[in-house]
């Protein structure tokens, strides 16, 4: 990146999509698109972040966010060093606190974590120097995804979403990615539509920015897109679901309901999928998912998030 | 045996008074300077400058940690927050650890109070209702009684099993003790971190809903109806639980309740930054739970105040939400904080004595000074006008963990006496 940006990037941390105003959003997203090229060239490394340091620090399991941070600091020649919760002294009893403290004492210039309590982020931020990168904080959280999901639909719709309906199907309740894609995409124009059982949606979400259905044949009807989350097996033993094969036959995403969707409606998932429990695995292949699209975006809007935080006191130039 | 002592020039309920003390209790409470007396040439005189005057307050609903958690807090630093706070007398839960679950608990509770505080605050401990807290079997009620307990409670580990639950009520009653109740089903209040409303959504935090509390306090009430036998809602925090309370009391039914500083000034938007300070249990509720605490404390619904001082130590409270414990320690600034509520109109000064000293009394039965002769001389000066921010240093209780650090209080506690000795 030689070009000289129109604005210091004004944020310390990125902590949340509502954080951000909708030109920051689509400074973001401009900036993915130029790293994006980067990751189609034969050599994909550039020396833009030769001398930073990035903290990958994971205290919940992950694989492909953690892959997609790592990837994106080595291809801007980031020093990344990984630290998950078996590595690390938390399994030692030690807070998250003296964790952090920890971490800032080796300088890092960002630290990017994913921890399984909504706020942890935050905490952090409130008391380290370093940019913090919320790479999902309980069910709080997770604005890396909801960025590339937008920077994936952006590459399909175009800047503008206004018209454009999107249904996010599944665990509402308990995900961080509903709760940044709501706040990102109604920014960026969009309507939005949740659907789940009432077991899987929030207090208050009759007062969200949001139409709320209980029924997929009604939620996906002119949908333009369909967002689908991911359940964790254990909510059956938590009491919420019957059964997971009832909640298959309600609440799968098929083929039957995409042909009540739009015509070209596109399909996403933030991964990992479980096949014929939220989408029918032959709809997971077809052209109008962008599953492993979410996954090139990823790399691309990580590569422009660690860009903007890392370098932005040096005025965001290199 | 205390010096003779006059208080001169103090308003009491808007009338400037003298208050003459021998041998530790009232002797007589005169119009000032209507009447000049001899007194001996060793009386005390306090000059009150026209400060307010009010007997000593009793929190039915405190902390102290000892046994067992002394790092939190103890018995002596409770009682010392006590005595700064304006509180004559404080009833301790009975979590500690070992629980105060059998005499010996309970005497060598007694016993630090009486060497560390000896002319108070004094300290009316709180039985366990069952053994352990562990919701099982009986704790030795009568035991507990004859060693000076002064209530019944599984504070902190409510009795989910409504069997059980009445078989402490009335085992509690034939040992001449009131149960008081932590309304509370624990099912409804597995994990929980805050009030389950628009705030916990939008955040991403499991929450508690109102009907946590209010299932087991219509649950209480029924079964207090049924058997006859008074029961205390401890802590109550939102309206479907005023509601049933005031039914309840509509019907004859003999339940009491209290409430806490908190709910009444504090909602779950505290906890938008995720903040650990203002984690309780109970939750702080909505604004809406707010206004009706604060209509049911000045329509009687709601009989006393009480802190629920919880002090936990620094370090525990330095975490996440989920990881924090609830708490928040109450005794250094609750009588200033409700004070906002006879600024505000809510309680008029009379009824703000009640709630805090005169139906505790009653309730409890604890001794109570209301200004006449021979009453135990316990009383206050207090400066309503006197603002101050609370500070960590400004605070005698070992916890500082409170989400009113660093806001201005106005009022405050500028003296106290207790037994006619001056322990402030």
């Amino acid at each position: 990146m030689q070009e000289k940006h129109r604005f210091t990037w004004p944020h310390k941390d990125l902590l949340d999509v509502s954080q951000l105003s909708l030109d920051e959003v689509n400074h973001l997203l401009d900036t993915g698109e130029q790293f994006h090229e980067i990751n189609r060239r034969p050599v994909k490394k550039v020396p833009t972040l030769k001398g930073k340091s990035v903290v990958l620090f994971f205290a919940e399991p992950s694989t492909r966010t953690k892959t997609s941070f790592d990837v994106a600091g080595k291809r801007l020649s980031a020093d990344t060093f990984a630290l998950t919760k078996s590595g690390s002294s938390i399994t030692k009893g030690e807070t998250l606190k003296d964790t952090a403290l920890t971490l800032q004492a080796m300088n890092p210039d960002v630290i990017v974590i994913r921890h399984w309590s909504s706020g942890a982020a935050q905490y952090l931020a409130e008391r380290l120097d370093c940019a913090i990168v919320n790479a999902g904080d309980g069910w709080h959280a997770h604005p890396t995804q909801a960025l590339l999901d937008a920077f994936s639909l952006r590459n399909h719709w175009g800047r503008s979403f206004a018209g454009k309906t999107v249904l996010i199907l599944g665990d509402i309740l308990h995900s961080r990615v509903a709760r940044s894609n709501v706040q990102l995409l109604t920014k960026l124009g969009a309507s939005v539509r949740l659907c789940a059982p009432h077991t899987l949606l929030p207090a208050g979400v009759h007062n969200w920015p949001v139409t709320v259905h209980t029924s997929l044949d009604q939620a996906v009807q002119g949908a333009d897109a369909v967002m689908c989350l991911r359940l964790q097996l254990e909510r059956q033993q938590a009491g919420l679901l019957p059964d997971l094969s009832e909640y298959a036959t309600t609440y799968c995403l098929t083929a039957r309901h995409m042909a009540m969707a739009n015509p070209g409606a596109l399909v996403l998932h933030p991964g990992p999928m479980n096949r014929g429990l939220e989408i029918a695995s032959e709809l997971a292949d077809r052209p109008e998912s962008l599953v492993l699209e979410q996954v090139a975006s990823g790399v691309a809007v990580r590569m422009a998030i660690l860009f903007l935080h890392a370098t932005r006191k040096d005025g965001g130039t290199k | 045996m205390s010096s003779p002592l006059i208080i001169r020039n103090a308003l009491y309920l808007g009338q400037a008074v003298d208050i003459a003390v021998r041998g530790g209790v009232v002797e007589s409470v005169t119009p000032h300077e209507a009447a000049r007396r001899s007194f001996p040439a060793d009386t005390a005189v306090h000059e009150a400058q026209g400060l307010k005057i009010f007997p000593s307050f009793a929190d039915c609903h405190v902390h102290l940690r000892e046994p067992g958690y002394e790092y939190k807090e103890d018995i002596e630093s409770g009682l010392r927050a006590a005595a700064h706070g304006g509180f004559g007398a404080v009833m301790a839960m009975a979590n500690t650890n070992p629980v105060n679950d059998n005499a010996s608990v309970t005497q060598s509770m007694l016993a630090k109070a009486r060497a560390t505080w000896p002319h108070g605050p004094r300290l009316f401990p709180v039985g366990a209702a069952t053994v352990g807290l562990e919701g099982k079997q009986l704790a030795p009620m009568a035991e507990l009684a004859a060693a000076g307990c002064a209530a019944i409670s599984n504070d902190g580990r409510p009795v989910g099993g409504a069997e059980l639950f009445r078989r402490c009520m009335e085992y509690a009653r034939t040992c001449g003790l009131i149960v008081i109740d932590h309304c509370e089903d624990p099912t409804l209040a597995k994990d929980t971190h805050m009030n389950e409303g628009e705030t916990s959504g939008r955040i991403g935090v499991k929450g508690q809903s109102v009907v946590a509390e209010s299932v087991q306090a219509a649950r209480d009430i029924l079964l207090a109806e049924y058997l006859q036998i008074p029961v205390h809602l401890a802590h109550i925090s939102c309206k479907q639980s005023v509601d049933l309370i005031r039914w309840a009391k509509e019907r004859g039914v003999p339940v009491t309740a209290e409430t806490c500083p908190h709910y009444l000034l504090l909602n779950d938007t505290e906890l938008v930054n995720y903040s650990p300070m203002a984690k309780v249990n109970p939750p702080l509720r909505t604004p809406a739970d707010v206004a009706a605490m604060r209509q049911a404390l000045a329509d009687g619904t709601i009989d006393i105040l009480v802190t629920d001082h919880a002090p936990h130590a620094e370090h525990e409270k330095e975490c996440t939400l989920d990881e924090a414990p609830n708490g928040i320690s109450g005794l250094d600034s609750a009588v200033p904080l409700t004070w906002t509520l006879v600024r505000d109109g809510v309680l008029s000064e009379h009824d703000f004595i009640r709630r805090w000293c005169h139906a505790p009394a009653e309730i409890f039965n604890l001794p109570v000074n209301r200004f006449a002769p021979g009453d135990p001389a316990d009383f206050f000066l207090f400066d309503p006008e006197e603002r101050w921010v609370l500070t960590p240093d400004a605070m005698h209780s070992k916890g500082k963990n409170t989400p009113f650090l660093g806001r201005m209080l106005t009022g405050r506690v500028k003296a106290h006496w207790l037994g006619g000795v001056r322990v402030v």
